[in-house]
C-alpha cells in the first residue's frame, strides 16, 4: 500500500527549542489513525508542518499519488490539494449562516474570479442540505452559526470538512466538550469518513481513542515513541513510563 | 433571487432615494431655488459617497483598513486633470498664436503649452508623464491604469508578507505620505505644490458653469448607483461571504483552500480603481487638485465617514460620508450662528474639529454600528450577546455589537 | 629725589618722548623730497618713517595717501588736516593739536599715483606690525579678504618681529597663501601649494580654485597660453554650445531662431504670401523654412546659417579650454593638490554625514520612544501620540512666558510636560482605550478623533503662528572639527537626552518593579492579576509613562522646530514606521529603527541635498520593500512570544 501522506525526516525548533525532532511518519489513502501524546510532544506542530502553517528546518512532506512536496505549498494550495483541517476549539464564521458556512467550504473553484461568478446549482444546494441533515442542522441553515451551541459547531465545522471533499482529514481533539451522545456520533461518523479517505486524529481522551479502534502512533518530545494496537502500545513500557512515570 | 428577495431590499431603497435627490436638485436648479456652487457640492459629496462605498468594502467587508486610499482617489483626480489642463491650455495657447499672424506650428503649441503649464515651477518642457496627456481616451485610460497598478503593486508587496492589522494601515499611511511628499516637489511633473487648476473648465464646451455642474452632478449620481448595485452584488454573493470570513478569521479561509493574499489584492485593487474613478469625477466639480489632497488626513476621514454611517453596509457609507461631509462644509463655512457663552463666542469654524473629533470618538465607543444602527432599531434587528467577544480572531472582525442575531 | 620723581611722572604721561618726535624729525630732514615726490626716489624716505617705530608714522604715511598732509602757506609748517565743519583741524606731526586753518589757508601734498602706491605697501607693513594684535589681526583678516600682490612683500617682511604665536602661525599660513599665487618665481609657488598637503581650510581652496579656473575658447589654431584641454562638441560639449562659442568669436554667423525667422516672414508678408507660400500653409517648420529658403533667394532676407553650414563651421574648429594661469607647473600642482583636498573632503564628509544621521536619529528615536512603549509594549496605536508631542513642546513655551530665564525655563518644562501629558495621556486611556483593548483598529480611529480635537483646541488656544521655543545660550554654536566637519551643540544635547532616555527605559522595564509588572501585564493579563498585580492600574501608569516621554520629546523637539499646533504630525507616521521597522515590543528594536531610518534619510539626502522631499519618498518606499525582507522589523521576535 503506498502511503497517502509521507512525512520522513522532519525537524523543526523555535529559538533552539526541538519541537519536532526527525519525525517520520505514513498514512495511507482510507485509514484511520489516532496520535496520542503528552503535552508539548509536538501534536500541533506536527498538524501545523502537514497543512504549511509551519516551515520545516529539515526533512520532507509528501502527499497524494503524484507524491507532491508540500513544503513549497502555500496553506491554501495544501488546502486545495486535499487536506481538510479541524481545529481543537470550533473555527466557524460566526456572522454567516450555517448555509454560507457551507457554501464557503463547498468543492468549487476557490479564485477570486471564479468565485465572483460562482451561482449555486440544485447539485450544490442538495449537498448543502444533505450535509446540514447528516450531522443534525438541517433545520438551522438561515440561523448563524454564531448562536449555535457549542457542540453544533463543533458538527458544523466537521460539515464543512465534509464538503471540502479532502482525500486526508486532521482532526484535532474532536471530542473536547461533547457530551457522551454526541461523542459516540462523532466516533461513528469518523470511522465512516475514513473508508472513504484518510483520517488522523489527534486526541488526549484514551476512551475516545479505544473507541475508534485503529492504529496509534504516541508521540514523544517531537518523536515517535511507539505506533501499533492501542493495546500494543498501552503495554510498551517508555510509554507508560512517559504517560504514567513523568507524565 | 429576485429583486425582491429581502436582502436586496435596501439596495431598491437606495437607488429610490437616490433617484428622487437627483430629480429634485436639478429641478431646484431648474428653477434657481440652489445655487451652481451648491449643486457642484452635492456633487462633489456624491464622489466621496462613492469612495466611501468602496472603502466599505474594503474595511467593512474584508476588514482591511487602508489609511490610504484617498491617494488613489487624488490620482485618479490628477489623471484627469492633467487631459483638463492641457486641453484648455492648448485652446488658450492657439487662440493666442493666432493673433500674431502667422499660423502656429505644432512644435509652437506644444511649447506654449509647456510654458503656460510649467511656467509657474520654472520649468518650459512638458515632463515625459504628460505624453498621453493630449488624448482624453488614452488619459482616461490611466484614471483607471495608474492607481489600479499602484494599488496592485503595494498591495502584491504587503499582502504576500502577511502585513495585517495596524501594521497594514500605517504602512498605507506612509505609502500616501510619500507619494504626496513626492508630489509636493517641483520637478515630479505635476507642478509641484501648485497642483493642477482651472479643471473646471471643459475644453470645447461652450456651456456655462451652471450646466456643467449638472451634468457632473448627474454622472456623479449614475456612477454611485453603477457601483452601488455592482458592490451589492458583490458583496450578496459567495465572494462577499469569502471575503467576511477573510475579515473575521483569514487564517480557516486559508485551511478553506482560499488564497486569502488574493482576495485581498483583488479587493484592494479594485476599491483603489473606484477610489480613482470617483477622484476623476470630482476633481473637474472642485477645479483645483494639490498634493495636499494626499494628505494622509484625508484617508483617515474617509474611514471616519464609514464608521460614522456604520460599516459593513452599504448604506451606511454613504450616509456617513454624505452627512460628515455636508455637515462639515457647512460648519466650516461660516454659516452657521456662532454661539455666545458669557465668556466668549463659540465659532463654529473653530471648534467644529473639535466637535467632529469628540463625536468621532463616542461612536467608537458607544454606537460601533454609527448611523446605520438607527435603521437597525427601526427594522426591529438586535445584536447577539456574546458578553463581549467579536465575532472573529482578527483585527478586523465584527465586533458584537456591529453583528445582527 | 624730587627730580627721579618727576621723570618717572613724565615717562608716565608721555611715553618715548623721543621716538614720537621720530616721525617728524624724518619728515623735516627728507621735506623737499616729500613735497615733490617722484616714484623712483622717495622709497627710502617711506621706508625710514614706516620702520621709525613711531605711533604717528602710520597716520602721517596715511593722511599723505589720502591728500590730508598739507603746509600752511603763513609759515611753511607741516600739518595733518582734517576737515571739521567748514575749516581743516590740524594736527601737529608729533601729536598735539595745532588748532584749526581755513582750507585756502594751506596746501595740499599730492603724491600721484605710484607714490600713494609706495605708501599702501608701507602702510600694510606698518599695520601688520603695529603693537596692538587686535589692528595686526585685523590687517590679516582684510589682505585675506582681498589677496594682492603687493601684500606678499610687508607680509614676509612682518613675519619675523611677530611675538604672538597664534598670529605668528596666521601670518605664515597667510604668506604661504600669497606666494602660491602671487610669488613670481614657479618653483615658489609649487612649493608653497605642496606644503599644504591636503589642507582642508576653505581659504586654501579659494585661493587654489582661482588657478585653475578656464575660459573656452574656440579657435582654428591651438591659442596662446595653458591649455587645459581640448574639447570635442558632441561629446565634451554639446554642438550647439559650440556653435554658439564660434559665433561668440565672430567666426560664424548666428543661427536663425525660431522668433526671428517668424518676424522676418512677417516682415515680408505680402497680400497674404511669404516668400511665395500662403500664410495659411505656414503652419509647419518645414513650410516656414521652405519660406524663408525662397526669402534668402530674392535676398530679401540675410542668410542664416544651415544646417550643413553649422557642421562645417563646426568641423573647421577647434575648442579648448584654457587656464587663466599662465604657468603649467603651477596649475599641475594646484590640481594635485585640489585632488588630495577632495578625497580628505569626501572622507570628512562621510564623517559630518554620519554626525547629522546620528542626530537626525536621536530625534526619530526621541519621537519613537514614547510609542515604543504604547505601541511596542502595549500594543496600543496611539495616533494622538503627536498631539502630546506638541502638547510638550507648548508647555515648553508658556513656561518661557513666565520665566524668562532660559535655561531655568528648560528646567521647569522638561518635568512639567512630562506631567502634563502623563495626565493627558492617563486621561485618555481612562475615558478611550481601555475599553477598546485587543480592537485596534478602532483604537486607532478612536485616537485618530482625539488628535484632530486636540490639535484644533491648540490652534484655537496659540493661534496659528509659530511660537518660539528658545534654547539657552550655551546650546547656541556647533562644535566645530575643521571647515567640514561639525555638529551644533543642540543636537548634542538632544543626542545625550535620546540616550538618557534609552538608559531611563531599559532601567524602568529591567530593575524596577512596575517593569516587571508591566511585562508581566502584556504577555499574560490574567496570570498577572492572578498574581494580585492589578493590570488596569499597570496599564494605565504605563500609557501614562509612554504619553509624558512624548511630552519631553515635545520640548527638545521645539527646541529646534517650529512650535504650532502640527509639530507632532510631523512625526507621527515617521514615529509608527520607526517602531515598525525596528520590531515592535523591542527598546533596541526602535534605536535600530531610529538608526537606519536616519542615517538613510541623510544618505539619501547626500545624493540629492536640493530635496529633502524625494529624501523621505524615497525612505518611505525602502521601508515598504525592507518589510518585505523582515516583516518582523530589524530586531524581530520570534517563537511563541510574537503572538503568531
Amino acid at each position: 500500500m503506498s502511503a497517502l501522506l509521507e512525512v520522513s525526516g522532519v525537524t523543526v525548533s523555535f529559538d533552539g527549542f526541538r519541537a519536532i525532532n526527525n519525525l517520520t511518519f505514513a498514512i495511507g489513502a482510507a485509514e484511520l489513525r489516532a496520535i496520542i501524546g503528552p503535552n508539548g510532544a509536538g501534536k500541533s506542530t506536527f498538524m501545523d508542518i502537514v497543512t504549511g502553517k509551519t516551515r520545516p528546518d529539515s526533512g520532507s512532506v509528501t502527499f497524494g499519488e503524484k507524491s507532491v512536496s508540500l513544503l513549497k505549498l502555500s496553506e491554501a494550495q495544501i488546502a486545495r490539494a486535499g487536506i481538510g483541517r479541524k481545529f481543537q476549539r470550533p473555527t466557524v464564521f460566526e456572522d454567516q449562516t450555517v448555509r454560507e458556512n457551507l457554501t464557503l467550504a463547498l468543492k468549487a473553484a476557490r479564485s477570486p474570479w471564479a468565485v465572483l461568478v460562482w451561482r449555486k446549482s440544485a447539485a450544490d444546494e442538495a449537498r448543502i442540505v444533505t450535509l446540514a441533515e447528516q450531522v443534525g442542522l438541517g433545520d438551522r441553515l438561515e440561523q448563524k452559526a454564531g448562536i449555535l451551541s457549542h457542540g453544533q459547531k463543533q458538527w458544523l465545522e466537521i460539515a464543512m470538512l465534509l464538503a471540502q471533499e479532502p482525500k486526508l482529514l486532521l482532526v484535532d481533539e474532536p471530542a473536547a466538550g461533547m457530551t457522551l451522545a454526541e461523542r459516540e456520533k462523532t466516533t461513528e461518523l469518523l470511522v465512516d469518513i475514513a473508508k472513504t479517505r484518510a483520517v488522523v486524529v489527534v486526541e488526549h481522551d484514551m476512551d475516545f481513542v479505544r473507541r475508534l479502534n485503529c492504529k496509534v502512533t504516541v508521540l514523544h518530545e517531537g518523536a515517535v515513541l511507539a505506533e501499533g494496537s492501542l493495546d500494543h502500545v498501552t503495554k510498551n513500557q517508555t510509554v507508560i513510563d512517559v504517560y504514567l512515570g513523568r507524565g | 433571487m429576485t429583486l425582491l428577495h429581502p436582502r436586496h431590499r435596501s439596495a431598491l431603497v437606495f437607488i429610490a432615494c437616490l433617484a428622487l435627490f437627483t430629480i429634485g436638485v436639478t429641478l431646484a436648479a431648474q428653477f434657481g431655488l440652489v445655487s451652481t456652487s451648491f449643486v457642484k457640492t452635492l456633487g462633489k459629496t456624491l464622489c466621496l459617497c462613492l469612495a466611501a462605498l468602496a472603502m466599505d468594502l474594503l474595511w467593512g467587508y474584508a476588514g482591511i483598513l487602508s489609511l490610504g486610499h484617498m491617494a488613489f482617489f487624488a490620482l485618479g483626480g490628477y489623471m484627469i486633470g492633467m487631459w483638463l489642463m492641457y486641453a484648455r491650455t492648448e485652446e488658450i495657447v492657439v487662440a493666442a498664436l493666432a493673433n500674431g499672424g502667422l499660423p502656429a506650428t505644432p512644435e509652437e503649441v506644444l511649447q506654449g503649452i509647456a510654458t503656460q503649464i510649467f511656467g509657474v515651477v520654472g520649468a518650459s518642457d512638458l515632463p515625459a508623464i504628460w505624453s498621453f496627456a493630449h488624448s482624453l481616451p488614452l488619459q482616461l485610460a490611466l484614471v483607471v491604469a495608474v492607481p489600479g497598478v499602484l494599488a496592485l503593486v503595494f498591495g502584491w508587496l504587503a499582502f504576500r508578507s502577511r502585513v495585517t492589522g495596524v501594521y497594514l494601515s500605517i504602512l498605507t499611511q506612509a505609502m500616501t505620505l510619500a507619494l504626496a511628499l513626492y508630489l509636493f516637489q517641483n520637478d515630479s511633473g505635476l507642478r509641484g505644490n501648485n497642483g493642477l487648476s482651472g479643471l473646471q473648465n471643459l475644453p470645447g464646451v461652450t456651456a456655462g458653469q451652471d450646466a456643467v455642474s449638472l451634468w457632473f452632478f448627474w454622472a456623479s449620481a449614475a456612477a454611485l448607483v453603477v457601483a452601488y448595485l455592482g458592490l451589492h452584488a458583490i458583496v450578496s454573493g459567495k465572494f462577499g461571504s469569502v471575503i467576511r470570513a477573510i475579515r473575521d478569521d483569514e487564517a480557516r479561509v486559508r485551511f478553506l483552500g482560499y488564497s486569502v493574499e488574493g482576495y485581498k489584492l483583488f479587493v484592494f485593487t479594485l476599491t483603489a480603481v473606484i477610489c480613482a474613478l470617483a477622484g476623476a469625477l470630482y476633481y473637474p466639480q472642485a477645479g483645483i487638485i494639490n498634493p495636499a489632497e494626499l494628505a494622509p488626513i484625508a484617508s483617515i476621514y474617509l474611514a471616519v465617514w464609514v464608521a460614522i454611517g456604520g460599516r459593513g453596509r452599504l448604506y451606511g457609507a454613504v450616509i456617513g460620508a454624505a452627512l460628515v461631509s455636508l455637515l462639515s462644509s457647512w460648519f466650516t463655512g461660516g454659516r452657521v450662528p456662532s454661539i455666545p457663552l458669557g465668556f466668549g463666542t463659540l465659532h463654529w469654524v473653530d471648534w467644529w474639529l473639535v466637535l467632529l473629533g469628540l463625536t468621532f470618538v463616542c461612536v467608537t465607543l458607544f454606537a460601533p454600528k454609527g448611523i446605520g444602527g438607527l435603521f437597525d432599531r427601526f427594522a426591529g434587528v438586535h445584536s447577539p450577546d456574546r458578553k463581549g467577544a467579536a465575532l472573529g480572531p482578527d483585527q478586523g472582525a465584527l465586533m458584537e455589537q456591529e453583528a445582527k442575531q | 629725589m624730587r627730580l627721579i620723581a618727576l621723570l618717572l611722572a613724565a615717562l608716565c604721561l608721555m611715553p618715548l618722548p623721543g621716538l614720537a618726535q621720530e616721525a617728524a624729525r624724518i619728515v623735516e630732514e627728507n621735506r623737499a623730497l616729500i613735497e615733490k615726490p617722484s616714484r623712483q626716489t622717495i622709497g627710502p624716505v617711506i621706508a625710514e618713517l614706516a620702520a621709525s617705530g613711531d605711533a604717528m608714522a602710520d597716520d602721517i604715511l596715511s593722511a599723505w595717501a589720502d591728500k590730508r598732509l598739507v603746509v600752511r602757506k603763513s609759515d611753511g609748517a607741516m600739518f595733518i588736516a582734517k576737515a571739521e565743519g567748514g575749516a581743516l583741524a590740524l594736527t601737529a606731526l608729533d601729536g598735539s593739536p595745532a588748532g584749526t586753518a581755513a582750507s585756502t589757508d594751506v596746501t595740499e601734498l599730492k603724491p600721484n599715483a605710484g607714490v600713494r602706491g609706495l605708501i599702501a605697501t608701507a602702510l600694510v607693513q606698518f599695520t601688520l606690525s603695529d603693537p596692538d594684535p587686535a589692528r595686526r589681526r585685523a590687517a590679516l583678516a582684510s589682505i585675506a579678504q582681498d589677496p594682492t600682490a603687493e601684500a606678499l612683500e610687508p607680509l614676509r617682511a612682518a613675519i619675523a618681529t611677530e611675538e604672538d604665536p597664534a598670529l605668528k602661525g596666521k601670518k605664515e599660513r597667510l604668506e604661504r597663501l600669497l606666494t602660491l599665487r602671487f610669488d613670481p618665481a614657479t618653483e615658489a609657488r609649487v612649493a608653497a601649494i605642496e606644503s599644504f598637503g591636503a589642507d582642508l581650510g576653505l581659504d586654501l581652496r579659494a585661493a587654489l580654485n582661482p588657478l585653475v579656473a578656464t575660459t573656452r575658447v574656440a579657435s582654428a589654431t591651438p591659442p596662446p597660453g595653458n591649455i587645459a584641454r581640448e574639447l570635442r562638441p558632441g561629446s565634451d560639449l554639446s554642438e550647439d554650445e559650440a556653435y554658439a562659442l564660434l559665433v561668440a568669436a565672430g567666426l560664424a554667423p548666428a543661427r536663425l531662431t525660431v522668433q526671428d525667422q517668424r518676424a522676418a516672414l512677417l516682415a515680408h508678408l505680402r497680400d497674404g504670401m511669404v516668400g511665395g507660400l500662403p500664410v495659411a500653409e505656414l503652419n509647419t517648420q518645414a513650410a516656414r523654412d521652405r519660406a524663408y529658403t525662397a526669402l534668402e533667394a530674392s535676398g530679401a532676407v540675410p542668410q542664416a546659417a544651415t544646417e550643413d553650414e553649422v557642421r562645417a563651421a563646426l568641423a573647421a574648429a577647434r575648442f579648448y579650454d584654457v587656464y587663466a594661469e599662465p604657468d603649467p607647473a603651477v596649475t599641475a600642482a594646484a590640481l594635485a593638490a585640489l585632488d588630495r583636498i577632495a578625497t580628505r573632503v569626501g572622507i570628512m564628509q562621510a564623517a559630518d554625514l554620519g554626525l547629522d544621521a546620528l542626530s537626525l536619529a536621536s530625534i526619530y528615536f526621541l519621537a519613537a520612544i514614547g510609542l515604543a512603549i504604547t505601541f511596542g509594549v502595549m500594543g496600543v496605536i496611539n495616533m494622538a501620540h503627536g498631539e502630546f508631542i506638541t502638547i510638550g513642546a507648548y508647555t515648553g513655551y508658556v513656561v518661557q512666558l513666565f520665566v524668562p530665564d532660559y535655561t531655568l525655563s528648560i528646567l521647569i518644562a522638561l518635568p512639567l510636560a512630562f506631567a502634563v501629558t502623563f495626565g493627558a495621556g492617563v486621561t485618555m486611556e481612562r475615558l478611550v482605550i481601555r475599553h477598546l483593548y485587543k480592537r485596534p483598529l478602532e483604537t486607532l480611529l478612536a485616537t485618530f478623533g482625539i488628535s484632530i480635537a486636540v490639535q484644533q483646541i491648540l490652534k484655537n488656544v496659540f493661534g496659528t503662528q509659530a511660537r518660539p521655543l528658545t534654547s539657552p545660550a550655551w546650546l547656541d554654536g556647533a562644535l566645530s572639527f575643521n571647515d567640514v566637519v561639525s555638529i551644533s551643540y543642540i543636537r548634542i544635547a538632544i543626542f545625550v537626552l535620546a540616550l538618557v532616555f534609552l538608559a531611563f527605559f531599559l532601567w524602568l522595564m529591567k530593575r524596577t518593579r512596575l517593569g516587571l509588572e508591566v511585562r508581566a501585564v502584556t504577555q499574560n493579563p490574567v496570570m498577572a492579576a492572578s498574581m494580585g498585580i492589578n493590570p488596569d492600574r499597570i496599564n494605565m501608569l504605563t500609557f501614562g509613562l509612554g504619553s509624558g516621554i512624548a511630552g519631553i520629546a515635545g520640548v527638545a523637539i521645539g527646541l529646534f522646530a517650529k512650535v504650532t499646533s502640527e509639530l507632532g504630525t510631523d512625526y507621527i507616521v515617521q514615529s509608527f514606521m520607526t517602531v515598525v521597522v525596528g520590531g515592535v515590543g523591542s527598546i533596541w528594536g526602535t534605536l535600530a529603527g531610529a538608526t537606519m531610518i536616519g542615517g538613510l534619510q541623510k544618505v539619501i539626502e547626500f545624493f540629492n541635498p536640493s530635496n529633502t522631499l524625494a529624501a523621505q519618498t524615497y525612505m518611505i518606499l525602502f521601508i515598504i520593500l525592507f518589510i518585505q525582507v523582515r516583516p518582523r522589523g530589524i530586531i524581530a521576535l520570534r517563537g511563541r512570544a510574537a503572538g503568531d
